[in-house]
């Protein structure tokens, strides 16, 4: 028999066989599945169960219901769908398990999904926190400008920030860290900066190891630490 | 008078997919002829909540439009004492309201859709900005970046009664979870705030695609750094929000104020505040 897992923040709350043809979701207690929760609508979902096959409704719930992180309306259910409502979340298991299986089962559903979204294997959409800045550019190698010409010569800056601007007021340019690698863009003045004596236009160009930028008639020499 | 406004707002807007979801639910409508800068992040199944962002920012736009070719925006209202621009903002997105939530009751694919909505008219060296649920409007003067308006969200609400820290908050799952909305009810609650404008002002109108991905911080650093060319900022904020994960569409207006945009025939008042 198929049934949904219950849980929050990776807790499982409880075990929903689905012994009906249809069993209703939402906050009131009438339902079959009562979540007392104000982000959950009064009648919010419904599982509708024929034979084999199940279906997932919205009931047009105010905040929505997501399965495998996109929103739907109506959904036929597969056997690892992880459907979200506010903040809990049901996934659908499909099949019959022996006992054995059933039990690891229950042990691991709620935190094998956890897992596998900091893994990032088992592909598409699975929910994942918030990704925050910086953990994207932590693998990225440090990098420096080294100023080559001008009254700060030999002098080196390091690029730790997400935007570091370059250049003095009339020409002003800026470098992007970001998680595929060290961007040069143009941001004001007339003038465009050159790399490697070419002027870039106004799309942003990805920096190579000893790139050699001039902005504002100063040169300076992009440097990757490996 | 509006041509001193295109003059004194300089604006760029930016709406992208992101890296996670089909289709783009977002809408931005931006007029610096007019002063208006309009963003709504759409809700609601199938491409409903394409529907509902879209006739938010096109109904609002053209209904303001309508109405301060009647009355100027900044013209104080007798009954109020405020700009009439204030009163015009709410009923315009009252009617924008009973619009989408006639359209859905209508159309069964568009059951239950409705959108977020933050509006900004600006008129006067004054900015008037109204909002309903989770998008919002930040405001950089100098070096001080702040939010001007607050979340009609289940998250807002935890953060107020102190359930839950602003830290902790970043981590929460109920992050999208709006308590308030336009088209989803028969009335709609709109919150309203006039604040004056200072030319180098930067506003940035945005989805939570964007502030659920990128830290307030690098948001405002962004702004700092890049504020010289909105168009190249508009587009880095959305990059920063795909780089991060991309998990929502994101979308930004930005309007700098490049210099002050007293209204046609606020010169006596002006003359009289330099001698009161």
């Amino acid at each position: 028999m198929a049934k949904l897992i219950l849980s929050m923040d990776g807790l499982v709350l409880k075990e929903i066989p689905l012994r009906k043809e249809r069993v209703s979701i939402g906050r009131k207690a009438h339902n079959d599945i009562q979540i007392d929760n104000m982000a959950i609508s009064g009648e919010h979902a419904a599982v509708v169960t024929i034979l084999n096959d199940s279906f997932l409704e919205d009931l047009n719930s105010t905040n929505g219901t997501l399965v495998n992180g996109q929103s739907v309306r109506k959904h036929f259910l597969k056997d690892g769908d992880v459907i979200e409502l506010g903040k809990y979340k049901m996934k659908y298991l499909a099949e019959a398990v022996s006992p054995v299986e059933e039990a690891e089962a229950e042990r691991s559903a709620p935190f094998r999904f956890e897992s596998v979204s900091v893994v990032g294997s088992g592909g598409a959409a699975t929910p994942s926190t918030a990704s925050l800045t910086g953990v994207e550019t932590a693998n990225l190698p440090a990098a420096a400008i080294r100023l080559l010409s001008g009254s700060n010569a030999g002098h080196q800056l390091q690029l730790t920030k997400t935007l570091t601007s370059l250049g003095r007021p009339g020409q002003v340019a800026v470098i992007a860290r970001r998680p595929q690698g060290y961007f040069l863009s143009h941001v004001e003045g007339a003038g465009f900066p050159l790399l490697n004596g070419q002027a870039i236009d106004s799309s942003a160009r990805r920096l190579e190891n000893h790139d050699l930028i001039e902005i504002a008639g100063v040169k300076m020499e992009f440097v990757l630490k490996t | 008078m509006t041509n001193r406004l295109s003059a004194a707002l300089e604006i760029a807007e930016r709406s992208d997919t992101g890296l996670v979801r089909g289709q783009n639910e977002d809408s931005v409508l931006a007029d610096a002829r007019h002063g208006l800068a309009i963003l709504a992040d759409g809700m609601g199944g199938y491409n409903a909540g394409e529907v509902a962002s879209r006739m938010a920012t096109t109904l609002l736009a053209s209904g303001l439009n309508a109405a301060f070719s009647t009355s100027a925006a900044h013209r104080i209202d007798g009954t109020t004492g405020q700009p009439f621009g204030v009163r015009c903002l709410v009923e315009q997105i009252e009617a924008v309201n009973s619009a989408i939530y006639r359209a859905s009751g209508k159309e069964e694919r568009f059951g239950g859709m409705g959108t977020t909505l933050v509006a900004s008219v600006f008129c006067d060296d004054q900015v008037i900005v109204a909002h309903v649920g989770d998008s919002r409007l930040y405001r950089l003067r100098g070096d001080e970046f702040v939010p001007l308006t607050r979340d009609h969200s289940l998250l807002q609400e935890q953060i107020d009664s102190g359930l839950i820290s602003a830290e902790e908050a970043r981590y929460s799952m109920n992050r999208n979870l709006v308590t308030r909305a336009v088209g989803v009810d028969a009335e709609v609650d709109v919150e309203i705030h006039l604040h004056q404008v200072r030319p180098g002002d930067i506003y940035l109108l945005c989805s939570d695609g964007l502030y659920d991905m990128v830290d307030e911080a690098d948001i405002r650093q962004a702004l700092l750094t890049l504020g010289d060319n909105l168009e190249v900022l508009a587009s880095h904020l959305v990059q920063m929000a795909n780089d991060n994960g991309g998990e929502d569409n994101v979308s930004v207006v930005l309007v700098k104020v490049l210099r002050e945009f007293p209204a046609a025939g606020g010169g006596w008042s002006r003359f009289w505040s330099w001698h009161v």
